[in-house]
């Protein structure tokens, strides 16, 4: 028999390999074909998705749903540019990724060949580091380095362009075990002055809130806040991306913050004299008006990103460090703190101020979605979509789990939550319900096929109101109910569509049936199953803060007044 | 080319591991322009990825010069493996502190220093390309030679001066010829180095 020379596209499959990758996503095409062809003979397990979007979202929620990063093989070109959404996403959110581009040889870089487009100049923006392989011999290398970025410090995309004469040529090097990044520091275990000051700051706190950031969930520092939090007495909010770090149905814990986060966490943080964030960013969402986010509050940073120090808020301690080391380090410097009545304060904000929706009128997503929570829905990873669902979703669905929630925050990507859903589903084997709305369905919907193909137990719930929900409550609320690119007429019949897929689904148009499609859905494991919940067409997600306005500006119904336009960001 | 003197700004102390440090003396005079000197890895692309830090936020770059490193201390680097930029902007306090951090943020970029008010040695070259007829060779000349600059090229008509200096001492030569009539004038851009013991 014939051995086959060592290519670089074996090399990359072997760096692959060494790297305990056992999973890629991934769509083929000529520029890529010398590391398609080193597959064949590989333990990896190859998805063949419908849409390059759909492999990086997947490799998505698989990195979120795990911890381990995500791979991503592409073709050059536009298999390359169908990429860039995906890389935006994992870079807002901080996923550890890797994306495998195939390129054109080397010799036509540059040159408008076919398929050839200038992955590396493209994609600068929306990767943590990129590599364009001009030399066989440095794949080890390169594979290496771009594992180590990927996976430390704050994780991010890595792109790695692959001409195709690289990956079909030989490749001698052998597999590195070590990096040489001299410009790449990740702090680790926190400055122990800080630490004392930060413990100094908190003695004399009487209404602390801890802010909880997705960096608490990569870092896995869910059971040393709450250690924290039951020390101190003081009360936990999480933002979008932090559920699921502490449970959410923790007494302490009030849920999420934010734009249309509880109101109770809302004036929380409106009136608290110290605020910790851990592995949080500030974000506009969270602070609304900055020039009125707790302006009197005491402000400690923790965060293992030196530049987001600063960046939005001025804290009073700034933590460089791991969240989990920090926090663990930091319990046993504090003691219990007098926080009777802050405490007091806040149950009585919870009763003034309860999620609640109509029971009337329709069926509401509001009221899916709490059953879905009652029904079994902590046991299972939830991803969402984007828009009111998402933000429903995030309110009545609690996450008890580490690593059970799976959203799209920073970048907010509609078509992420149907792929991410497979590929957490095949991290874990935990069976998964992808929340969509009907607009973002639609748009990574051919990946039904993939679902199938891999029989996942992935529970699609579409709440369908025929709109672009958000966006029709803006107009609704700010633009004198002028309708502009929100109406999605022509909407498919979803149960059909899945049906042309082998996939089987259930539509539920009264309360009374949710019941019993939602048991239904959790029974169905042998492969991805489809619940169409068609709901109010004209509902609103409340609390609402403008963008713009600051936290004491939060709405908890639609107002009889005409509102300003918000004056802060989207 | 407006006359500008540099303000006092800000110092900046990124350790890795610790929260950054801040000690700063602010004149409030006009907007400042801060000088960062970059130590980076000579890889593709490194050039872009730090332009591109500046141009996300919308800051224009006055000059910017890039060259081999000789010497880095502490690594044993081979030759062309790193490279030095020096890059002048224009940009308040806070957005500077952000762009600092942004930098040290790349994978490429070893240290980013802001060396704004500090004492450092800078120089510029100049190629000043000038009308020069009978009647106004002598008060070119007589010019060039205060500033030490040399002469280049001597045509009939226009004469091609070379300065080396600070950038203020450059922008005062260069407004003492432009009523000769200044045909084109290229600027190497600014460079330096941190005194003693600091590093650049």
């Amino acid at each position: 028999m014939l051995t086959k020379a060592t290519s670089g596209g074996d090399i990359v499959i072997q760096c692959l390999e060494r790297e305990g990758v056992e999973v890629v996503y991934g769509y083929s095409g000529g520029a890529a074909m010398p590391i398609f062809d080193a597959l064949v003979d590989s333990k990896i397990k190859f998805v063949l998705v419908r849409h390059e979007q759909g492999a990086t979202h997947m490799a998505d929620g698989y990195a979120r749903a795990s911890g381990k990063p995500g791979v991503v093989l592409v073709t050059s070109g536009p298999g390359a540019t169908n990429c860039v959404t995906g890389l935006l996403t994992a870079l807002m959110d901080s996923v550890p990724m890797i994306v495998l581009t195939g390129q054109t040889i080397t010799s036509m870089l540059g040159k408008d060949a076919f398929q050839e487009a200038d992955v590396t100049g493209i994609t600068y923006p929306v990767v943590k580091h990129s590599y364009l392989v001009k030399n066989a011999d440095d794949i080890p290398r390169i594979m290496r380095e771009a594992f180590h970025i990927a996976t430390t410090g704050r994780p991010g995309p890595v792109l790695i362009d692959l001409p195709k004469d690289i990956t079909q040529g030989p490749c001698s090097a052998p597999l590195v075990e070590t990096v040489d990044l001299p410009g790449y520091h990740v702090p680790g275990r926190p400055d122990p002055a800080l630490l004392h000051k930060t413990a100094g700051l908190m003695a004399k706190s009487r209404k602390p809130v801890l802010y909880v950031g997705h960096g608490a969930v990569i870092a896995d520092a869910g059971k040393a806040i709450l250690e924290l939090a039951t020390k101190l007495n003081a009360p936990i909010v999480n933002t979008l991306l932090g559920k699921g770090a502490c449970a959410e149905d923790h007494p302490l814990n009030l849920g999420m913050l934010g734009m249309h986060g509880t109101a109770y966490a809302n004036r929380a943080v409106e009136h608290c004299d110290l605020i910790v964030a851990i592995g949080a960013r500030w974000d506009d969402r969270i602070t609304g008006k900055l020039s009125e986010f707790c302006p009197d509050a005491v402000k400690i940073h923790i965060d293992i990103d030196v530049a987001e120090f600063n960046k939005v808020v001025r804290p009073d301690v700034s933590l460089a460090a791991d969240a989990r080391l920090a926090i663990e380090e930091l319990v046993p410097l504090v003691d219990a703190l007098d926080t009777a009545d802050w405490l007091k304060e806040i149950a009585g904000w919870r009763k003034q101020y309860p999620l609640r929706y109509p029971k009337k009128g329709g069926l509401r997503a509001q009221h899916v979605l709490d059953r879905l929570d009652q029904l079994g829905g902590r046991d299972c990873i939830i991803t969402t979509d984007v828009g009111q669902h998402q933000m429903w979703a995030a309110q009545f669905c609690l996450t008890t789990k580490h690593r059970h929630w799976i959203s799209s925050g920073g970048a907010g990507t509609m078509g992420f939550g149907f792929p991410a859903a497979i590929g957490a589903a095949m991290a874990t084997g935990t069976p998964v319900w992808a929340i969509v709305g009907d607009g973002g369905f639609q748009m990574t919907l051919c990946e039904l096929a993939t679902a199938k193909l891999q029989k996942v137990p992935v529970k699609i719930l579409i709440i369908n109101n025929s709109y672009l929900g958000m966006i029709r409550q803006w107009q609704e609320l700010f633009f004198d109910n002028r309708i502009s690119g929100a109406d999605l007429e022509g909407n498919p019949d979803f149960i059909k569509l899945a049906a042309a897929y082998d996939i089987p689904g259930r539509r539920v148009t009264r309360a009374g049936d949710v019941d019993k499609a939602i048991n239904w859905a959790m029974a169905y494991n042998d492969g991805p199953c489809l619940i169409e919940a068609e709901v109010v067409k004209d509902d609103n997600v409340f609390p609402m803060i403008p963008a713009g306005a600051p936290l004491s500006g939060m709405i908890v119904e639609k107002p009889k007044t005409k509102m300003e336009k918000p004056s802060g960001s989207t | 080319m407006a006359l500008n003197t540099e303000p006092r700004g800000a110092q900046f102390e990124l350790d890795p591991g610790k929260a950054p440090r801040r000690r700063e003396i602010v004149d409030i005079a006009k907007p400042p322009l801060h000088t960062i000197s970059l130590l980076v890895r000579n890889k593709p692309g490194v050039l872009v990825r730090v332009s591109l830090v500046f141009s996300r936020r919308g800051y224009n770059l006055e000059s910017l010069v890039v060259s081999p490193a000789l010497s880095v201390e502490g690594t044993n680097a081979t030759p062309g493996e790193f490279s030095r930029m020096t890059i002048t902007c224009s940009g308040d306090r806070d957005a500077l502190e952000q762009i600092i951090k942004q930098l040290e943020k790349l994978i490429d970029v070893v240290h980013a220093i802001d060396h704004t008010g500090q004492p450092v040695i800078e120089s510029e070259v100049a190629l000043v390309k000038l009308r020069a007829g009978i009647g106004d060779r002598t008060e070119i000349l007589q010019i060039a030679e205060s500033f030490k600059a040399t002469v280049s090229d001597f045509g009939v008509d226009s004469v091609i001066l070379r300065c080396a200096a600070g950038t203020a001492k450059l922008d005062v030569f260069i407004k003492l010829l432009m009523p000769f009539g200044v045909i084109e004038l290229v600027r190497s851009g600014k460079i330096l180095m941190a005194r003693g013991a600091q590093a650049t």
